[in-house]
């Protein structure tokens, strides 16, 4: 009895305790570098932004349908630093999101934006599809289809 | 002939570009005429006293949009007196974006007392001239002799969350710039923001 109330409670904790780590852009280049043959698919997204909530879905279902491939889809939130535990975890935890969440630690946005990629306003969402050959940015909103014909379609 | 087509091309591509970008630091401005949150037109002409403005794309409900609210209503404070009066401009499309409705932006303005003119841009027609693509999004203009002209195109500052060690007031600099008579040292910056709402159609 008492071990499975253990079991219960780490259980709850787990589901509860939501992994949303802060990444600061070098790390995110170095694991891109360090990638071999993987794809990442890195949104850029807020829990204000409701577009970015709408589509996180897509993400979600691309993640599942790619699991055997080569691929990463990478969640980074822009919401401040001081509302990840009141907000982006529990965001993450409520809706269940299995893909790797972040929150972005860089305090310079007119920096971060432009080594993101030069073209980008700082409109979110936004969607950075990259890998050792490739390298694509998209400030928009993806459709189901759009986003999976991207990945498809990357050379 | 392959030249002819070949500078068609360019030229057609030139122009597609120059749409979807909008205006650059050092264009001169078209005027608009948008209805206010009170039903009057309001256009660039209107002030005639002024030195410049500063054109803010603002909405009802982007969350960083409303943590400028404030800073917009301190900048046309401090700057309208000098010749530089805040207008601001709602982008997104009500269809699109219900919240974004002419009728809530009349609520907002009225409940936080916008000290300055909130536009209606029916068709997003002045945000795709200017284009702007986020909110906030601001362009600070001044009267020259070629006409009122793009001078700095970014955000208001660096420091959107609030407790910035470096902030730097880039519009504020602009302002105090161009008041002296020389061009801002920094005539563009980035910032997240949210999109705009564009028009389904």
């Amino acid at each position: 009895m008492r071990v499975f109330v253990i079991i219960c409670l780490s259980l709850i904790t787990y589901s509860v305790n939501a992994q949303v780590k802060l990444l600061k852009l070098d790390d995110l280049n170095q694991r891109i570098a360090n990638g071999k043959d993987t794809t990442y698919v890195i949104n850029f997204w807020a829990t204000w932004c409701s577009p970015c909530v709408a589509e996180l879905p897509h993400f979600e279902k691309l993640r599942a349908e790619n699991i055997k491939k080569p691929v990463k889809v990478l969640l980074v939130s822009l919401d401040f630093k001081s509302k990840l535990q009141k907000q982006v975890v529990p965001f993450v935890s409520a809706n269940k999101i299995k893909a790797e969440v972040f929150l972005l630690d860089e305090p310079d946005q007119q920096q971060y934006i432009e080594r993101i990629d030069k073209k980008w306003s700082g409109a979110i969402p936004a969607t950075l599809f990259v890998n050792k050959q490739v390298r694509r940015f998209y400030e928009k909103e993806f459709t189901e289809t759009e986003l999976k014909n991207t990945l498809f379609n990357l050379k | 002939m392959k030249n002819l087509f070949l500078t068609g091309l360019l030229l057609i591509s030139t122009l597609a570009f120059g749409q979807t970008t909008g205006y650059q630091v050092g264009d001169v401005v078209k005027d608009f005429a948008l209805k206010n949150i009170d039903s009057k037109t309001v256009s660039l002409a209107d002030y005639k006293d002024a030195k410049g403005y500063i054109v803010v794309f603002t909405c009802n409900t982007c969350p960083v949009a409303k943590g400028y609210q404030d800073r917009v209503a301190a900048l046309n404070a401090a700057f309208a007196i000098k010749g530089y009066p805040v207008v601001a401009i709602n982008p997104n499309d009500a269809g699109a974006a219900p919240d974004e409705s002419y009728e809530k932006m009349q609520v907002l303005a009225k409940e936080k007392s916008f000290n300055y003119p909130y536009l209606f841009d029916p068709n997003q027609v002045v945000t795709k001239q200017f284009g702007a693509l986020k909110t906030p999004h601001v362009f600070v203009l001044s009267k020259t002799a070629n006409g009122t002209t793009v001078e700095y195109i970014g955000a208001i500052d660096n420091d959107p969350e609030g407790g910035n060690a470096t902030k730097v007031n880039y519009v504020e600099n602009a302002i105090d710039a161009l008041n002296s008579g020389k061009k801002p040292a920094v005539t563009a910056t980035k910032a997240v923001g949210c999109s705009i709402k564009w028009q389904r159609g």
